[in-house]
């Protein structure tokens, strides 16, 4: 079957088997900072703009992308850099493998609260696992962060 | 100390939050071959008939394999160094099936619906066996996991297959028997850890491809390139000489990759077929078919005088290995080398132990390795002679810890020459608010606060086994390229060991440009594993750069023809004070492209005899809810020991990362099997790992000693972390309701039946 939708920006046209994945059609279209780690929507890793709000990838399939806005990491590098700097300042990247997933939920959660309580950040991202950190670092890198925004932007 | 003790930025960190293809399967080409194993569904079986002529119909399916066409030499997927103790007991495909999961057949096709699809009409007929599946039931008890003939075992580790025996010793030191009849009071436990899984995000993932030299190339999420080269000629019978293996990223390990559970089956694939070919492990099956912890149970005495003096200490290990037994015979080890030593008051103690084959998945390698068990029961049972004795349980490892300066025999006779777990114990002490918070507090509203702790200890690499490598050289422009085979995997290691470099070479971190890991460029190291790399690597680095140094003041000194020991090198050049005359680092990187017989490269290796123990003390406060049993951590300080910190911050995170792991152990982390052998655990619906919600709030922090022996000081952190969550909540737990735990997890579930019997 036959789908149109917008990857990063970008019109695309593709021609894609029914029961693909959201997940293996935009690994296939080169975004490969969409990661697997799990198959029952447990992890997080997979996690993927549509329509600006933060979905699992690998629990629709990509024919439900039709006519959608579709972003990844990929499409937004300079808030994953802006916003990562502050998840390695504290080393917490470690393996980097849940990395993009989390980046991705983590631009989500300012867009939907700009000011996020300690909590409120981790319930956002609770759906996204980390092994490597015990998440105390990531906290830190986020917490960071939003000072940075409160500085008007100066590390 | 310019670099080191900074906390540096990994090199590769904005590559990694950024997303960059990094990994080994954003790097496959598109067109590979896709492999993929069908797995027994019995745990004990022999394979009486095996049709693929149906599922080789299938449109792209390339090649289908099964147990005979594979080599018949027996070898082990353990990534330790040859002789390796784990018996050769593996074949790539057997006839004899030993666990639910254990591979079949082999099936390469173009994609991945194909290769499934003909894994659905492979025909397999199986004469179904009895199987062991209770660790208790396998030692001298029928039936045999490895009944085969072509069993060997390489190292004298007590290893026995017809009597189901992966490895069997006993040490003692002193009359440990005579002593705890002498003693005023002795605890006599058992207590029991279940296998866990390492669970990385990653799961094991291997590319193949055969090269234009005729070689085959393996691109592998591994910790130890070296080992999986020589594992990979012996499981395929070809000569080291035509393999080479690399490693991309790798998206963790905590040990599950230092065990070779991947790489066989797509190297397989490409050396039969000539085709590229790779193969990536479901969750499912890194649950079901990897190299989890070892399950063990450990028996435990230990004897004191009223006044808390411990005097003996016997522990005696069951581990279960599993049907294989990768890293069987010496994880166990740990758990008593690495428990028993921390105290320094017994007169005598001994350690004896056996390993077991059932028929569950072959264990491995996991962060702690064998010590996580043994500290455990050790901790524990210093925990409940104090509540015995009625001495305050930091008052316990005050009269009994070792310290500084001390022999520990149950460490091998090594001697404890950098410690400063007093000083932790203390410090955590402080931090946590032990002396008004011990033992409990009842909130009044059906729950309660209460506190506990434990020491922990590892080691710092493989003494006098492990060998780690460094080659550095100097390029025109002045900078450094340094080679390793040490595998980062999340830990930092190539940012930690330029760190050493920058240091050695009085240069910035951007002059060392790191390469690793790849057995055809890389200097030999074992690999990362063993809380080895910042120990025996990182004094390699140090040898090389020293070397280095004299060779690029050797190159200025005939380059401004003046004598060498009057120069001085400065990190940026090389000067010569009394004439006032110097050339730059850049000059002498161009000038020995010239004409110049000296090499400025060296590579030096390290291997040490001693094995020198990180400390630490964790303790918590937990809130627990005495109707349902739910435990709520509410801080966790830790305080660590690792000599010198390379990088704090990556230290740091090594801690919290390792205690987060560390709680879902103790508290949630289970692998269960049916009572036909299957596993319950086999997603990550079932077996969960704790998420942000569920550890409370971490503090760490450092008291180091200095390790002499170590480079800068250093010693190692990357698995001791793990070590101190479970005692430490099964002591909380305790605090709470009276009650010990003695075997992991302690569910909630447990908690409240627990308490319910008790009422």
């Amino acid at each position: 079957m036959k789908i149109t939708l917008t990857l990063n920006g970008k019109k695309i046209e593709a021609e894609i088997k029914p029961d693909m994945l959201l997940i293996d059609f935009v690994r296939q279209q080169g975004c490969s900072s969409v990661k697997r780690g799990c198959e029952t929507s447990n992890c997080g890793l997979c996690t993927v703009f549509m329509d600006d709000e933060p979905i699992l990838s690998c629990s629709i399939l990509a024919a439900r992308a039709d006519g959608h806005k579709i972003d990844t990491l990929e499409g937004l590098q300079e808030e994953a850099e802006e916003f990562g700097y502050f998840i390695a300042n504290q080393g917490a990247e470690q393996c980097g493998f849940c990395n993009p997933g989390m980046v991705m939920n983590a631009i989500a959660l300012f867009r939907e609260i700009p000011e996020p309580t300690v909590e409120e950040i981790k319930e956002y991202l609770a759906g996204n696992l980390c092994r490597c950190s015990g998440y105390e670092g990531q906290l830190r890198g986020i917490l960071d962060f939003m000072e940075y925004r409160k500085n008007g932007g100066a590390r | 100390m310019k670099t080191v003790n900074q906390p540096i930025m990994k090199k590769d960190a904005m590559a990694l939050v950024t997303g960059k293809p990094v990994f080994m399967d954003d790097k496959a080409p598109k067109d590979c071959l896709i492999v993929k194993v069908l797995r027994s569904p019995h745990a004990n079986a022999k394979i009486t008939s095996i049709v693929t002529k149906f599922a080789e119909k299938v449109p792209g399916i390339e090649a289908i394999y099964t147990w005979e066409d594979v080599p018949k030499e027996r070898f082990t997927m353990a990534g330790q160094t040859y002789p390796e103790p784990s018996p050769y007991d593996r074949l790539i495909l057997d006839r004899h099936v030993r666990y639910v999961g254990d591979p079949v057949a082999i099936v390469a096709g173009k994609d991945e619906a194909c290769v499934d699809q003909a894994i659905k009409m492979i025909r397999v007929e199986y004469e179904v066996l009895p199987a062991i599946l209770d660790l208790h039931k396998a030692k001298d008890q029928l039936p045999l996991v490895h009944p085969e003939d072509s069993w060997k075992a390489l190292c004298p580790v007590g290893a026995d297959n017809k009597r189901n025996l992966c490895a069997s010793d006993e040490s003692h030191d002193g009359d440990v028997d005579q002593v705890l009849a002498d003693c005023d009071v002795v605890v006599d436990r058992v207590y029991h850890t279940k296998a866990d899984q390492q669970a990385m995000m990653e799961t094991f993932r291997t590319l193949c491809y055969m090269d234009e030299y005729g070689r085959l190339n393996v691109l592998s999420s591994t910790q130890i390139v070296f080992h999986v080269r020589r594992i990979l000629s012996n499981a395929l019978g070809i000569p080291k000489s035509k393999i080479r293996v690399s490693k991309p990223r790798i998206g963790g390990g905590f040990g599950a990759k230092q065990t070779v559970v991947a790489e066989i089956f797509p190297a397989f694939v490409t050396w039969k077929t000539g085709k590229a070919s790779k193969m990536i492990f479901t969750r499912e099956e890194s649950q079901i078919a990897s190299s989890p912890r070892h399950e063990m149970e450990v028996h435990v005495k230990v004897g004191a005088n009223r006044d808390g003096k411990i005097r003996a200490i016997d522990v005696y290990t069951l581990s279960n290995t599993g049907a294989y037994g990768e890293h069987g015979p010496t994880t166990v080890g740990l758990s008593g080398h690495k428990s028993i030593p921390l105290y320094g008051t017994p007169e005598a103690h001994r350690f004896a132990y056996d390993v077991v084959y059932t028929n569950t998945m072959s264990a491995g390698a996991y962060r702690g390795y064998g010590a996580t068990q043994g500290i455990f029961a050790v901790e524990s049972a210093v925990n409940e002679l104090a509540a015995i004795l009625k001495i305050d349980p930091v008052r316990m490892r005050e009269i009994n810890m070792v310290r500084e300066g001390q022999i520990m025999p149950a460490y091998y006779g090594e001697k404890a020459n950098s410690c400063a777990l007093d000083r932790c114990v203390e410090r955590a002490r402080q931090m946590i608010g032990w002396d008004e918070k011990y033992p409990c507090r009842d909130m009044g509203n059906g729950k309660v606060r209460s506190v506990g702790m434990a020491m922990a200890m590892q080691g710092s690499g493989i003494s006098g086994v492990d060998v780690g490598s460094a080659t550095i050289k100097l390029n025109e422009d002045g900078i450094y390229t340094l080679m390793i085979g040490a595998a980062d995997m999340g830990t930092g290691c190539d940012t930690i060991l330029a760190q050493m470099a920058a240091e050695c070479l009085n240069c910035s971190m951007d002059d060392i440009t790191v390469v690793g890991a790849d057995t055809d460029t890389s200097p030999y190291d074992s690999g990362s594993y063993a809380s080895s790399t910042t120990y025996v690597t990182g004094k390699a680095v140090e040898k090389a750069c020293m070397k280095l140094e004299r060779r690029i003041i050797h190159q200025a000194a005939k380059m401004m023809e003046l004598p060498e020991d009057e120069m001085e090198f400065d990190g940026t050049c090389v000067c010569h004070e009394a004439s006032g005359k110097k050339v730059t680092l850049q000059e002498i990187g161009t000038a020995s492209m010239c004409g110049n017989p000296d090499a400025l490269q060296v590579t030096e290796s390290s291997s040490s005899k001693v094995s020198p123990p990180p400390f630490m003390a964790g303790m918590v406060e937990i809130e627990l809810d005495k109707e349902t049993g739910q435990v709520e951590i509410l801080d966790y300080v830790a305080v660590v020991d690792c000599g010198t910190p390379v990088n704090p911050n990556l230290a740091r995170v090594q801690t919290e990362g390792g205690i987060v792991q560390g709680i879902g152990m103790a508290l949630y982390e289970e692998i269960s099997y049916t009572e036909k052998g299957q596993m319950k655990n086999n997603s990550f619906m079932q077996y969960k790992v704790p998420t942000r919600l569920d550890m409370g709030r971490l503090r760490v922090e450092f008291e180091s000693s200095y390790e002499e022996t170590g480079p800068f000081g250093a010693k190692s952190i990357g698995e001791i972390v793990i070590n101190t969550p479970s005692p430490a909540l099964a002591h909380a737990i305790y605090n709470a309701t009276g009650i010990w735990f003695r075997e992991l997890p302690i569910s909630s579930e447990k908690i409240a039946m627990g308490l319910l019997k008790k009422q």
